[in-house]
């Protein structure tokens, strides 16, 4: 069970050039809006063709360009959930997910349906019509239609966008039990980051077409390989870095000298840190000899219901002008302990929290 | 009072509803697929008979199938002629409400979301099949009101018949051509009773459009379909 593709496509403003395979390993493919993302399932699923490359899947040649293949959607069995679910308006729910399967005798087809029923959790909603159903309701009928002519592989594009907060994480949970149950080439398109991260196993970062980052999601969010893939990754700290001969690396943004875990082929330029890693430590701790320790105070904050966000400028900066402050993200129980406590507060950035970057 | 125009304008009248209704979404589902230059000149000459005097387009069909016509010509090959009979009525009204049909049933399928038509085509279904089952069904009110447009258009033709089908009592002479006649004939009752029957139909026509387009029409209720 494999999807490989390697395909480009000349877009308006750039060009989707993009490369990789995917097994049974549901894949995020995560980018910022305009990065591609929808485009690159369009062309798999055969809406859209991609002009040069090569699409195979499970040694099923679905496009290739040189031999001037292109398979049209409707013989490619690729299920597709689109953004905004695209269910037969003037079609019950029962009908809607019958349609994949109209040639299959009745016997076989109402069996095939009433088990999508029951696996979407969609009984007693078998002759509504999707205008009567809630968002999340849609997106079952939307993805069990998609499933019920058993397709080869399946693509989600944004399956969350548009639903409201309150229901994504049972849809999410809805979607890993799907993913769990399909093991076939899943691929799943959001800018939204900890969607990509819950969902996927494996990540593909995008952007303006090209691939920036691709493998196991835990690797690139521990080490993004660049500052592009830090920033779209959700890293708000990044640093210029100087490696020192020592070996201590130079944070010249932030303006502190730094021991970091990390090794990198390639030289270091840059350091960065995710805001949720940034330590803070009790002075007591700070006095004794400790490692990336600093002093600093706060300039700015932002509050989310639960978490805070902390601006903070180290007192060891000898520039004033270009410092960019630390962000930090912590919970509002742990913030309580010391948001009173006498500047200067002490950060820790963890050797083994940092990671280095060469471009 | 002898009835024959109404059955005649009548007969036409379906009958050339039900070739524009065919003709008008083969024509505008493929147009759908069509852009730029070639698009703009599809719809120019589909567009044509609305905008020409309705006899010059009667003119233009009389030169096509006349005797000497290519198509006339062609069909006098099987002894059949086109010009001067009930066919003629039917053909004129065809061609004249074309452009009503075709203007709307564009419309409808164009208003019809492109991802429910691709949704489809990724479960499997053909071109046929995605048009016969998702893009009809979805444009078919728009249709329906391009169909009625069509039918009113068709029963009220009369540059057009009169130039390719003249006036012959019986077999050609449509209500609109009877009035004509009459009033020419200083019957005056008699064009008054027609025009009557004419201003009736056409009401009728008109009431059921707007029941059947308005937002809380039969369709739309229940699909909530824009």
């Amino acid at each position: 069970m494999a999807l490989e593709v390697g395909i480009q496509k000349k877009l308006a403003d750039f060009t989707l050039d993009v490369t990789f395979r995917a097994s049974e390993a549901p894949l995020s493919i995560l980018g910022a809006s305009g990065a591609g993302k929808t485009m690159l399932l369009r062309c798999l699923a055969g809406i859209e063709s991609p002009g040069h490359g090569r699409i195979v899947l499970n040694d099923r040649v679905l496009f290739d360009s040189e031999k001037r293949i292109a398979t049209p959607a409707r013989d490619r069995r690729v299920g597709m959930l689109f953004q905004n679910y695209a269910l037969f308006p003037h079609r019950t729910v029962a009908e809607n997910l019958a349609f994949g399967i109209e040639r299959d005798d009745r016997v076989s087809r109402d069996g095939k349906v009433a088990s999508l029923i029951a696996r979407m959790h969609l009984g007693g909603l078998e002759s509504r019509y999707p205008k009567e159903l809630s968002g999340g309701e849609q997106q079952r009928v939307a993805l069990g239609r998609a499933l019920a002519i058993e397709p080869e592989a399946l693509l989600l594009d944004e399956p969350l966008a548009a639903l409201d907060t309150h229901l994504r994480s049972q849809v999410e949970m809805q979607l890993q039990e799907t993913f769990a149950a399909y093991r076939r080439p899943t691929l799943l398109v959001t800018h939204n980051i900890e969607e990509a991260y819950r969902l996927g196993e494996d990540l593909l970062v995008l952007s303006r077409g090209k691939v920036v980052a691709f493998g196991a999601k835990e690797e690139i969010f521990r080490k993004p390989p660049s500052v592009e893939v830090a920033r779209l990754t959700g890293c708000k700290n990044i640093s210029r870095a100087r490696l020192d001969s020592d070996g201590m690396v130079e944070a010249l943004d932030w303006g502190c000298r730094l021991r970091v875990a990390q090794t990198t082929a390639k030289p270091a330029k840059f350091v960065g840190i995710r805001a949720h890693h940034i330590d803070f430590a009790v002075p007591a701790e700070a006095r004794a000899p400790n490692e990336n320790v600093f002093p600093c105070r706060l300039s700015e904050s932002s509050e989310t219901p639960f978490r805070i966000t902390l601006f903070l400028t180290l007192d060891s900066r000898t520039d004033t002008a270009n410092q960019d402050p630390l962000q930090a993200e912590v919970f509002k129980e742990k913030w309580q302990r010391f948001r009173n406590a006498p500047f200067p507060w002490h950060v820790r950035l963890a050797p083994e929290s940092l990671f280095l970057m060469h471009d | 009072m002898d009835l024959s125009p109404l059955w005649i304008s009548l007969a036409t009248s379906v009958t050339a509803t039900a070739l524009t209704l065919v003709i008008g979404l083969a024509a505008a589902s493929w147009r759908e697929r069509r852009t730029g230059l070639v698009a703009a000149l599809i719809d120019g000459i589909f567009l044509l008979p609305l905008v020409l005097p309705p006899t010059v387009v009667g003119f233009f069909l009389l030169l096509l199938f006349g005797r000497n016509g290519p198509v006339g010509k062609f069909l006098l090959q099987f002894g059949a002629t086109v010009v001067f009979s009930w066919p003629a009525t039917v053909i004129a009204a065809t061609v004249v409400a074309f452009p009503l049909m075709y203007l709307t049933a564009r419309a409808a399928l164009e208003q019809v979301d492109p991802h429910v038509l691709q949704a489809a085509r990724t479960l499997g279904a053909s071109e046929w099949r995605v048009f016969r089952k998702i893009a009809l069904p979805l444009a078919w009110p728009g249709i329906l009101a391009g169909t009625i447009l069509s039918f009113a258009r068709a029963l009220g033709e009369f540059g057009a018949t009169l130039m390719i089908a003249g006036n012959i009592p019986g077999r050609t002479e449509t209500i609109p051509i009877a009035i004509y006649f009459a009033v020419e004939a200083d019957e005056i009752r008699r064009a008054l009773a027609w025009c009557g029957v004419d201003v009736a139909i056409s009401l009728v026509l008109l009431a059921a459009l707007y029941l059947w387009t308005r937002p809380h029409g039969p369709f739309r209720a229940r699909w909530g379909y824009r």
